[in-house]
């Protein structure tokens, strides 16, 4: 197991405990034991073993190619692994999860509201106009929210994707794939607001990020894949 | 209906509507390719009248093949096919969607067009009921079949010709039994053994296929 400090000197994130805010954090959410990965004939990792319980983020690092995206779609269950197990004890039915890849899965042709709605109500979560528009809303998207996703930059489609996450019902896991990605300061500082919100009361995140997280409270666990890479 | 499968199908829907030049091209395909038939062969109304039913339910048959690259490629591409197979809802329930859309899409407006190319190649009112009849029991087992070949194809590079060289050959069953139909109750003889064979192989494939494509579908998103 590779926890902050325990993780290797590449991982630079400001050095937490193995368990920080120990005393908030909440039964298990996901647990993988001995896992592997393979790729094509290539194997990315293996004999990877780590936890995240409620109210804890994972942030995953490693250098490109390492198989973060291969790892989050392990954790997602869109992909299965070459050894060893998952386990996600809360996740029933997988509703219990948002998955948020790196391609936003939005429709050019519909607008930021409808393809939201539509995600929302695909996931059975709460679809009706009003909070959706205000998910919008708090990622700044309020008055584009009836443009065509044509329309809008990289950025505010990542907004939109990401809006999605207060739509979800609380104390599910999130597993974000680079998250982070084309967002400004002003998006990075809503999703940093979001993320901690949602792991102060009981939700649990596993996330990639080519940046240094800024979110602090509760502190990123770090988990270097880089360590456990099959050279 | 489960409310995923319902949600899925009102938005191919609406990005159908958004789309309309998109969603217009097979039926466009169709109408100019059986117009073009009488020109070709010359205007003998017996001949036409003959040939009427092969040539309607042939041109139905690619038209509907027109679309079924773009069934899940656009899905599979943007990450949408990936949410839909996370929202808990059985793949069996989406690519029944998927194919029910693209049934709604293209194969609606055929079965609608159909009887006015009937008429141009002079087929009697009896034939005209017998080959909207057929066409409205064989579109949905196309769209069905080429859901599972485009399922099958997904994240090919060369998807769209090997789509159509593994679909093609299981429409065939669909087309024989389509065409005899309309050739039957040409010959004075009834149409029912056709009819049922028909709505046979729509129940089989609306049984089985989703199933099938289900399982392509996962094996193309991992």
């Amino acid at each position: 197991m590779r926890y902050g400090s325990g993780c290797d000197p590449l991982c630079t994130a400001p050095v937490p405990a193995p368990f920080p805010n120990a005393a908030l954090v909440g039964p298990l959410a996901l647990a993988a034991r001995g896992l592997a990965c393979q790729r094509g004939d290539r194997l990315l990792f293996q004999a990877l073993d780590f936890e995240l319980r409620d109210g804890q983020i994972l942030w995953l690092r490693g250098a490109n190619g390492r198989g973060k995206t291969s790892l989050l779609r392990l954790v997602a269950g869109l992909s299965r692994p070459a050894a060893g197990t998952i386990e996600r004890p809360g996740v029933h039915a997988e509703r219990r999860m948002v998955y948020i890849a790196h391609a936003n899965a939005l429709k050019d042709d519909l607008s930021a509201l409808e393809n939201l709605q539509f995600l929302a109500r695909l996931h059975g979560d709460d679809d009706g106009e009003a909070p959706c528009s205000e998910a919008l809303r708090r990622f700044g998207l309020l008055s584009r929210r009836r443009a065509a996703v044509r329309t809008l930059s990289q950025g505010q489609r990542r907004r939109v994707a990401l809006a999605r996450l207060l739509l979800a019902r609380p104390q599910t896991l999130w597993v974000l794939d680079e998250p982070f990605d084309a967002l400004d300061t002003e998006g990075i500082a809503t999703l940093d607001e979001v993320l901690a919100a949602h792991a102060r009361a009981g939700g649990a995140v596993v996330l990639t990020s080519h940046l240094e997280l800024t979110v602090h409270d509760p502190e990123p666990v770090c988990l270097q894949l880089d360590a456990v890479a099959v050279q | 209906m489960s409310s995923v499968f319902g949600t899925i199908v009102a938005r191919d829907l609406l990005l159908a509507a958004r789309r309309r030049i998109d969603a217009l091209l097979p039926i466009a395909f169709f109408v100019v390719a059986v117009s073009l038939f009488p020109l070709g062969v010359g205007p003998e109304p017996q001949m036409l009248r003959q040939m009427a039913a092969g040539v309607v339910w042939v041109c139905a048959l690619l038209a509907a093949m027109l679309s079924l690259t773009a069934m899940y490629g656009a899905d599979y591409a943007d990450g949408s096919l990936e949410q839909m197979l996370l929202s808990g809802e059985s793949g069996f329930s989406i690519a029944s969607a998927k194919a029910l859309a693209h049934w709604l899409i293209t194969g609606v407006p055929l079965v609608v067009a159909a009887p006015l190319f009937g008429l141009l190649f002079d087929l009697s009112g009896p034939a005209l009921l017998a080959l909207t009849l057929s066409l409205l029991l064989g579109t949905p087992i196309l769209s069905l079949l080429g859901g599972l070949g485009a399922a099958l194809t997904l994240g090919l590079r060369s998807g769209g010709v090997l789509l159509i060289l593994l679909i093609l050959p299981l429409c065939i069953p669909a087309l024989i039994f389509g065409t005899g139909a309309v050739s039957a109750v040409e010959s004075g003889l009834s149409a029912r053994a056709h009819y049922s064979l028909l709505g046979a192989l729509l129940i089989a494939s609306g049984l089985l296929v989703p199933w099938a494509t289900a399982a392509a579908l996962r094996i193309a998103v991992e």
